[in-house]
């Protein structure tokens, strides 16, 4: 059976890992070649890393880092950050990334998924969707949450799975750093929304947290600052988990 | 005589390449049939999909040499989309000629399966019998799968292994030197890395 997923997310911004609290208030948390291989032997079951600086889009700086990281730990890898051409994803493949994310891009250029997955196949694009609770509604953010984007949450979804996005990580911009739990009626509907894999993202601040969100159906929760601060990691929280019989990665 | 990868510009050879040499084994890149004369293992790694992979082994001439090759009773080891380009033929990007190394059929599995697709993240794999590239590996331990479609072979005593998501579908084929993994063995840690060892080791007999 296939089991659920922990993603330790790792924000890249000029050669260093960071961790925002509602997408601003950035703080310095290390090398991001360490840090990977550390979440490597803490038994991670996939690793997301963003590039996250505002001022500059480029995909570049994240290709080198990519590169770097690849050499020395062998989980699997989401990259994302500024990707707005085919080449980019390119790139990133060739550096040893093995699925891209795409946010921004999306809204403005939903053909650029399908290019990359009619080369790369389905499962190499998963699309970013960052989103924050105005007046009862989900409001959906682009652009590291610089501009706000007028499709709805549930047009942009069919929209993505009409591209053939391979999995959709939901974010909340509101939960984001706040470790108070994530937005488990955001993971709710986004994954009835689809029969495409959901990663969960935004909130988590303990291991019961994880646990509710795969109550809720979704197939991985990407954590941030649960990982950042404190003693906790990947391995403690499987350990935790495995009394509430949810399924994980045994090797 | 060497270990070869296959590169077609398509994908992540780097994670491969880093996997092998963090084992020892010292390898090369085949891109063009000649580079398989001094090969001894042969590994097809494949990310992407059937049909714009198939055109590029096309392009770079390396059907027949790969064919050739298999023929000649060393060992190829197929992981992913490389397990899928073994066969007879696919569907994904419209119906493409596959290697035919091992015949069968590459199938969506959106209508086989109705749970959700990719299927992606760490899964078992059930062997169906033991083989050289399985030993020391102990049953039950996870594997990463990232993928859309699965090769069901015609023989299903090609079927090494299979892997449960809403249905068993084969997750190893095996014939004679020929071998196909669905899941990184690159990716999947210690059992992976254990795997491509058993690999580079084997004489491709069984």
């Amino acid at each position: 059976m296939l089991k659920r997923r922990i993603i330790p997310i790792e924000l890249l911004n000029r050669g260093r890992l960071i961790k925002t609290v509602k997408f601003s208030a950035p703080r310095d948390v290390g090398s991001p070649v360490k840090s990977s291989k550390v979440y490597s032997d803490q038994d991670a079951d996939e690793l997301v890393l963003l590039n996250i600086d505002r001022d500059n889009r480029c995909p570049k700086p994240l290709v080198a880092e990519v590169a770097r990281i690849s050499r020395e730990c062998f989980v699997p890898l989401t990259v994302g950050g500024g990707i707005t051409r085919v080449r980019d994803a390119a790139d990133l493949f060739a550096a040893g990334a093995d699925k891209v994310l795409i946010n921004t891009a999306a809204y403005t250029n939903p053909c650029l998924i399908t290019k990359i997955t009619e080369i790369y196949g389905q499962q190499a694009v998963v699309v970013g969707i960052d989103t924050q609770k105005q007046g009862g509604e989900y409001v959906l953010y682009s652009d590291c949450g610089r501009r706000r984007e007028s499709a709805s949450l549930a047009e942009h979804v069919v929209a993505m799975v009409a591209a053939r996005a391979g999995e959709i990580m939901i974010q909340s911009i509101d939960h984001d750093g706040t470790m108070q739990g994530y937005d488990l009626e955001l993971l709710s509907m986004v994954s009835s929304m689809t029969l495409i894999p959901v990663i969960a993202a935004g909130g988590a601040g303990d291991f019961a947290d994880l646990r509710a969100a795969f109550d809720v159906g979704i197939d991985a929760a990407a954590c941030g600052s649960l990982f950042n601060f404190g003693d906790n990691n990947p391995l403690r929280a499987k350990a935790f988990l495995k009394n509430y019989d949810i399924p994980l990665k045994r090797i | 005589m060497s270990i070869g990868v296959v590169d077609i510009g398509i994908g992540n050879i780097g994670s491969l390449r880093g996997a092998l040499e963090s084992q020892g084994w010292d390898l090369q890149l085949v891109t063009t049939g000649d580079d398989l004369k001094e090969i001894g293992h042969l590994l097809l790694p494949g990310v992407g999909a059937f049909g714009a992979a198939m055109k590029r082994l096309n392009s770079a001439g390396l059907i027949e040499p790969i064919r050739a090759y298999a023929a000649s009773g060393r060992p190829l080891l197929g992981i992913c989309l490389g397990m899928q380009l073994l066969a007879g033929r696919g569907v994904e990007g419209g119906e493409t000629e596959g290697l035919g190394l091992i015949l069968g059929s590459v199938l969506p599995l959106e209508g086989r399966t109705s749970r959700r697709l990719p299927h992606v993240g760490w899964n078992e794999m059930n062997r169906r019998r033991d083989h050289p590239l399985l030993d020391g590996i102990k049953a039950g331990v996870d594997f990463y799968f990232v993928h859309s479609y699965s090769f069901e072979p015609e023989d299903v005593n090609d079927i090494l292994a299979t892997t449960d998501y809403g249905i068993e579908y084969t997750s190893v084929v095996g014939r004679n030197n020929i071998i196909g993994v669905q899941f990184h063995p690159e990716k999947s840690q210690r059992n992976g890395l254990r795997l491509l060892d058993n690999f580079c080791l084997w004489d491709g007999t069984c």
